[in-house]
């Protein structure tokens, strides 16, 4: 039974693919389309039983929680976000040393009576009680916002889903507060943005995953022990 | 036995036509409010942890939506379409599904449950409204044959007056009245105010309140409003210069302000753990406060017409406990609250709720408060109850 190929996701567009296609040709395992030249299928050249499918990086962490493919390449905060149970569907099998960004809290530079995720919930009640609505936090992190906000105790806000240009919200004057992420912090300081003193959510990278839900033989549990030990080794 | 499962729809219906008839026999009248509700309403009256246990979804036209996680709000939506001043009397009673997310799947806890409930809206006389709604819960139980439960009374209004009269900053009283919904936070806060009540700040306004006028509000705003226009900083994320600027000033007092009084903090503590018969709990309160020079006594005397009037309602005393801290964590209710009870594990036990929820009505849109009592009988765990569980 050679049986269902092993399935492995790769970021279709941006640096995230780049970075990919670079690491499995260090590897000794170049990456080859298959098909139409902007087709989003592929191959490892020379390889038999592995199917590449090129996808966002936002997908590639849904499949890997609802188990449509094995494993894959995105980034940690998507994982994480992906689920209400937070990756307990996907094992990460490692960090891959690009993609890197951190996922934080980030308020008015003119909050300068707010520093810390405590103060929130403070100014939350307050604000209701003047303004009669909640503080609306913008971000694509719904449940990384969620979880981490009922950590630290933060319950009187509300999220406006933000699919983009989420830095961009507080001043537009759709959200007040946003969850996004940020590499250098240039583009929060440019919008007038401050992240909180304990409003670091995560430190996210890109990282290859494995999906616990899909269905695995024994072809495909080599196979990816091999792909995921080579790779490690071109890191 | 698993709620929900365990019962038949026939019964479960009987059941229901008996308890509506009866409110109907009492002059609520019986309305049919959607299922489907703009998630909005829910999110912004009571935050972003509702979405954990309701069911949230997006339609065609990007609005959000909910499944109606109670009735109340639905009622309330009722009630300001026909009378949008929210100025005249109302009484209506339901029966229908509700929707509720439950983690981990457990079989009492069912995520699709029937409730039928009564909202008095408008009531002017206060207790005698209670009275009515509490009674009326009472005797539709009673009237389905449930035997042997408990009535737990608690008072959310009386509990505010006391805060209230506490004597301590006004900035403490708004910070543990914040926070008066989650008892862990308010206990955490307790200890804090009496330690060291300052709130963190950022740099940026700690160097500013070094050089704050504290005594003047207005110059202190326009010192805030200075710097931000120095250092080119935008007025963004809707508060306002005067909230800033007020949180700014009551974190320069605090650091001033000698820590809340460890006196105090037993006061609230010993407060907070009265229980018992109604009356003789009400009379500990007095005492409480009594001994610590707080004057309760209009509050006080509001909760003991209410016990009067529960009493002319025929609601037996023997079986009602008062409890201190009780209602703190139910979402909308503002002053009376109680709870039928029975013995079983955990929520399971909790047969119908209900209290007063002043504000609620304004938060929908009516133009000022609006009085309103209601209460839900969860009529599963009921019919489970009478069949069996509480025999």
């Amino acid at each position: 039974m050679s049986g269902d190929p092993l399935l492995l996701a790769l970021p279709s567009k941006g640096r995230l693919m780049e970075r990919a296609g670079e690491l499995f040709e260090r590897a000794g395992m170049p990456i080859r389309k298959t098909g139409h030249e902007r087709g989003y299928r592929g191959e490892i050249t020379g390889r038999q039983g592995v199917e590449i499918a090129f996808l966002s990086a936002a997908e590639i962490a849904q499949q890997l929680n609802s188990g449509r493919i094995h494993a894959g390449i995105t980034g940690e905060d998507l994982i994480r976000d992906s689920g209400r149970d937070g990756a307990a569907r996907i094992e990460l099998v490692c960090p891959l040393g690009f993609g890197g960004a951190d996922v934080v809290v980030a308020v008015p530079e003119c909050w300068l009576d707010v520093s810390k995720m405590g103060d929130l919930e403070e100014v939350a009640a307050v604000f209701f009680r003047a303004h009669g609505r909640r503080l609306r936090v913008a971000t694509k992190y719904l449940n990384l916002t969620r979880r981490f906000f009922s950590e630290k105790g933060v319950t009187g806000y509300r999220i406006v889903e933000s699919l983009g240009a989420t830095e961009g919200t507080v001043a537009a004057g759709t959200a007040e507060i946003i969850v996004d992420i940020t590499s250098t912090g240039t583009t929060l300081k440019a919008n007038h943005l401050r992240v909180l003193d304990d409003g670091l959510i995560l430190k996210s990278q890109a990282v290859l995953a494995k999906s616990k839900t899909a269905i695995w033989s024994k072809n495909n549990r080599a196979g990816m022990e091999e792909i995921a030990s080579r790779l490690k080794a071109g890191l | 036995m698993p709620a929900g499962t365990a019962v038949s729809y026939e019964a479960l219906q009987a059941q229901a036509n008996a308890i509506t008839e009866l409110f109907q026999g009492r002059g609520y009248e019986l309305v049919a409010p959607a299922f489907l509700q703009p998630a909005g309403l829910f999110l912004d009256r009571m935050g972003e942890s509702i979405r954990g246990r309701t069911y949230v979804f997006t339609d065609l036209d990007g609005e959000e939506l909910c499944l109606r996680p109670d009735v109340t709000l639905p009622a309330c939506r009722v009630y300001l379409a026909r009378n949008p001043k929210g100025d005249k009397e109302a009484r209506f009673c339901y029966n229908g599904p509700v929707f509720r997310y439950q983690p981990g799947g457990d079989a009492a806890l069912p995520r699709e449950f029937r409730q039928a409930g009564i909202e008095y809206i408008g009531g002017a006389d206060r207790e005698r409204s209670e009275a009515e709604v509490t009674g009326l819960a009472v005797e539709a139980v009673r009237a389905a044959g449930l035997r042997d439960f408990k009535l737990r009374l608690g008072d959310l209004g009386l509990f505010e007056a006391f805060i209230e009269a506490l004597d301590i900053p006004g900035r403490w009283r708004l910070r543990l009245h914040n926070v008066f919904w989650r008892p862990p936070v308010f206990h955490d806060l307790l200890k804090k105010l009496a330690v060291s009540p300052a709130n963190s700040i950022s740099t940026a306004g700690a160097e500013l309140i070094a050089g704050l006028d504290l005594d003047n509000v207005d110059s202190a705003q326009a010192q805030v409003c200075a710097h931000l226009e120095r250092e080119g900083i935008p007025l963004d994320g809707a508060r306002t210069l005067s909230e800033i600027t007020a949180r700014l000033l009551d974190h320069a007092a605090d650091a001033m302000q000698p820590p809340l009084a460890g006196e105090s903090v037993r006061l609230i503590e010993s407060y907070l753990s009265v229980s018992g018969p109604p009356a003789a709990s009400l009379e500990r309160i007095a005492e409480l406060t009594r001994a610590a020079g707080l004057d309760l006594s209009a509050p006080l005397a509001n909760a003991h017409t209410r016990l009067d009037r529960l009493c002319e309602v025929e609601v037996d005393m023997a079986n009602v406990t008062f409890s201190a801290e009780f209602g703190r964590d139910l979402e909308y209710y503002t002053g009376h609250v109680f709870q039928i009870e029975i013995q079983a594990p955990g929520r399971t036990g909790q047969i119908a709720g209900g209290g007063r929820y002043d504000d609620l009505l304004k938060s929908l849109g009516a133009p000022g408060e609006v009085p309103a009592v209601g209460s839900a009988i969860h009529t599963e765990r009921l019919l489970n109850a009478v069949q069996g569980g509480a025999s």
